[in-house]
């Protein structure tokens, strides 16, 4: 049933995507960002909920009263800042939701990923707190009618020697104390929210938790305009004596609770917690084969860090050296957080086809894909062209479908990441494959299953980190397209107008080729 | 930037401002009929022994520690309460409630809601609190008027034994 349902969702999404490229480009994409944005609404949040603070008033009696000072009387600051408050928790209730559904879409939640996706679940559950345990604050009407339900559902449980719902029996039974109780968890939840934010991402490497500047101010201007337009207002005061009845509810934070009203404490319980169990074992019960982890060969390894400070989920750290060599370090990896990519070898400076004395080694590498066999692989994809011009397309098993670009004038190496070919490959293409043309091509940029693949190789082979592309491969004949599965028409397109380019005389293809030169590096395929 | 992309995105973060705006308080929910009111059965009430208390002998008060001399010898377990509400002659509850706590020897805690039309009704509650098969040890009844949206508590105070309206 969910497979059924993941690959119709992953093609939703990368439709979307693609809208998403053309519209803001892939460094602003938001969908590339859905993490980072929730982060920058939980600061909005943060930030919004402290000036509001300041004037909410924690007695049960006059905390209404306050508020309705901030929505009115100071609407053009605190009343703002307030409706900012709810609508960038709505907005990151939407971005985490997404965010969630993103990534399973994608199958980024197993193997190695287990831990985020994991403690992704939690997290969840305290910001869906957040929001209802803020929700109460105001005590109108509608928070009556949470704190109620809220306290109905717990009572459920049992473990409270009398029903908390008692609270709320009449205008006395609520108390001042008890009332302040609430406000401590609307301050205490959010910190626990980002504590767990935190863990969420401990095995990430280089998370990013900054959306891009612009990406940024257009989503506070975009909040600070709903907040103008509509402004947060709150229901009529809480009257214990009194039942509320019609509710404008967030349905954001607050969709769970007509449930409750409909289907009794039971199924509610049922559903949350199986829910959340189900997502829990999730990334347990995906029957995906696991990659061999890489493996460091110390006679290369002189602990450069290359490969610590590349690897995406933080399987290779830097230990002292206990082989004796004269060196500080040597790279280990943890074989539980290693996802297979190959990053790490495309990142070692010893990684390089050229050697042709001793056995072709190098520090770091993938054992079903080392050194020597992708070397024979680059060579075996070469050998059978037989075209007037020869490019060979390294590309990776997670973007467009390569093997259907094979020709007479074009091979094809698939890498498990892009990020796995180390500069030397393409040197080597040139200088001994005779090769016309390479293309690198992987997952949309923005959209790297191994998230840092695309990143790394447009750096390597720009020469702004190692290992760099060596000055003597000519640029004009490399060609950059990043092209998702839904993007092989247009890959095949760049590839047959490239080869077409470099078919030409030399000079006419040069001077096409730098035309087009700056784009071919940023963009997607054309 | 492109001025159509930059349209576009507009367009985008207005749809997307319109869907949270929106979202964030609507559609409405009608949680409770306006023409109803709530009744709310609420109480917390610590039934009798399952055994009746007896008085220790002398004796046997001279062989316990003198910090533990009390002169009754209680079990600690309490029997489940029956508790029976009547709207205008209509049972709309009837349950049991065990003692609370790992020994049975807490309150037994009701907290039941029962909606009904506005107006006039006459309530009528029944509580068993004792072994007896048959029969309560509590009775109560009134006539109540209530409001549209009113929400009226019914309880038990076992100070007084009595059953009251709030």
């Amino acid at each position: 049933m969910l497979p059924r349902l993941q690959y119709p969702l992953k093609y939703i999404f990368l439709r979307l995507e693609a809208w998403g490229d053309a519209l803001f480009g892939s460094h602003y994409n938001p969908f590339y960002y859905l993490g980072a944005l929730a982060w920058f609404n939980f600061w909005i949040v943060a930030g919004t909920g402290i000036y509001l603070y300041v004037f909410l008033d924690t007695s049960v009696t006059h905390a209404y009263s306050s508020v309705e000072y901030i929505t009115h009387e100071q609407w053009y600051l605190a009343g703002i800042t307030r409706s900012l408050h709810r609508y960038s928790s709505d907005a990151m209730v939407v971005l985490a939701l997404v965010h969630l559904l993103r990534e399973w879409a994608m199958d980024r939640y197993h193997g190695p990923r287990w831990f985020a996706w994991f403690t992704g679940i939690p997290t969840l559950w305290l910001l869906f707190f957040c929001g209802v345990s803020g929700y109460w604050l105001v005590w109108d009407m509608l928070a009556q009618y949470l704190a109620i339900d809220a306290m109905e559902w717990l009572d459920w449980v049992g473990i409270f020697s009398e029903p908390i719902a008692n609270n709320f029996l009449t205008e006395g039974s609520l108390s001042d104390r008890f009332f302040s109780l609430l406000i401590y968890i609307h301050i205490f939840v959010p910190l626990a929210l980002l504590f767990l934010m935190w863990i969420h991402l401990l095995r990430i490497a280089r998370a990013e938790t900054n959306p891009p500047r612009y990406l940024a101010i257009g989503t506070f201007a975009a909040l600070f305009a709903l907040s103008l337009v509509q402004p947060a207002v709150s229901h009529g005061p809480a009257d214990l004596t009194k039942v509320p009845s019609e509710l404008h509810l967030d349905w954001f934070f607050l969709g769970l609770f007509p449930l409750f009203d409909i289907w009794g404490p039971a199924a509610l319980w049922a559903l949350t917690v199986g829910g959340s169990m189900l997502l829990a074992v999730m990334p347990f019960v995906r029957r995906a084969p696991k990659k061999p982890a890489a493996v460091v060969d110390l006679a290369n390894c002189n602990g450069c860090t290359r490969c610590f400070a590349d690897c995406p989920f933080g399987a290779v750290t830097m230990v002292p050296r206990t082989d004796g060599l004269p060196f500080e370090k040597e790279a280990v990896v943890n074989p539980d957080l290693c996802t297979g990519c190959g990053i790490c070898m495309g990142a070692c400076p010893t990684t390089t086809p050229f050697r042709t004395k001793g056995e072709l080694s190098c520090g770091i590498q993938l054992p079903d894909l080392d050194l020597p066999t992708l070397r024979n692989v680059l060579d075996d994809a070469v050998r059978p062209l037989s075209g007037k011009t020869k490019v060979v397309v390294f590309g990776c098993e997670h973007g467009a479908h390569l093997p259907g670009l094979r020709s007479s004038e074009v091979g094809v190496v698939v890498l498990p990441c892009t990020g796995h070919l180390a500069p030397s490959f393409v040197d080597y293409a040139f200088s001994r494959a005779g090769i016309d043309g390479v293309v690198i091509t992987g997952c949309r940029d923005g959209e790297c299953f191994h998230r840092l693949g695309v990143r790394w190789t447009e750096e390597r082979i720009a020469g702004k980190r190692d290992p760099a592309l060596r000055g003597r491969v000519p640029r004009d004949r490399i060609r950059i397209a990043w092209a998702g599965p839904l993007d092989l028409p247009k890959l095949t397109h760049t590839v047959k107008t490239f080869t077409e380019e470099l078919s030409r005389p030399d000079s006419e293809a040069r001077a096409e080729t730098d035309r087009t030169a700056s784009v071919a590096m940023t963009g997607g395929a054309e | 930037m492109n001025p159509l992309r930059l349209v576009g995105q507009a367009v985008i973060a207005a749809a997307v401002m319109t869907g949270i705006g929106y979202f964030s308080q609507a559609p409405a929910y009608q949680y409770f009929p306006p023409d109803h009111a709530l009744i709310k059965l609420s109480l917390s009430h610590a039934s009798q022994r399952l055994e009746p208390c007896r008085e220790r002998t002398a004796e046997e008060l001279a062989k316990l520690p003198p910090n533990m001399r009390r002169k009754m010898d209680c079990s600690r377990e309490r029997v489940p309460t029956l508790v029976q509400l009547d709207v205008d002659g209509k049972r709309v509850f009837e349950g049991w409630r065990k003692p609370s706590g790992l020994s049975k020897d807490g309150a037994s805690q009701f907290y039941e809601r029962i909606p009904v039309t506005a107006g006039t009704h006459r309530i009528a509650v029944r509580m068993r609190d004792s072994a007896r098969s048959d029969g309560f040890d509590f009775e109560y009844e009134a006539t109540a008027t209530l409001a549209p949206l009113q929400s009226l508590v019914l309880g038990f105070r076992g100070e007084t034994g009595q059953f009251n309206l709030r």
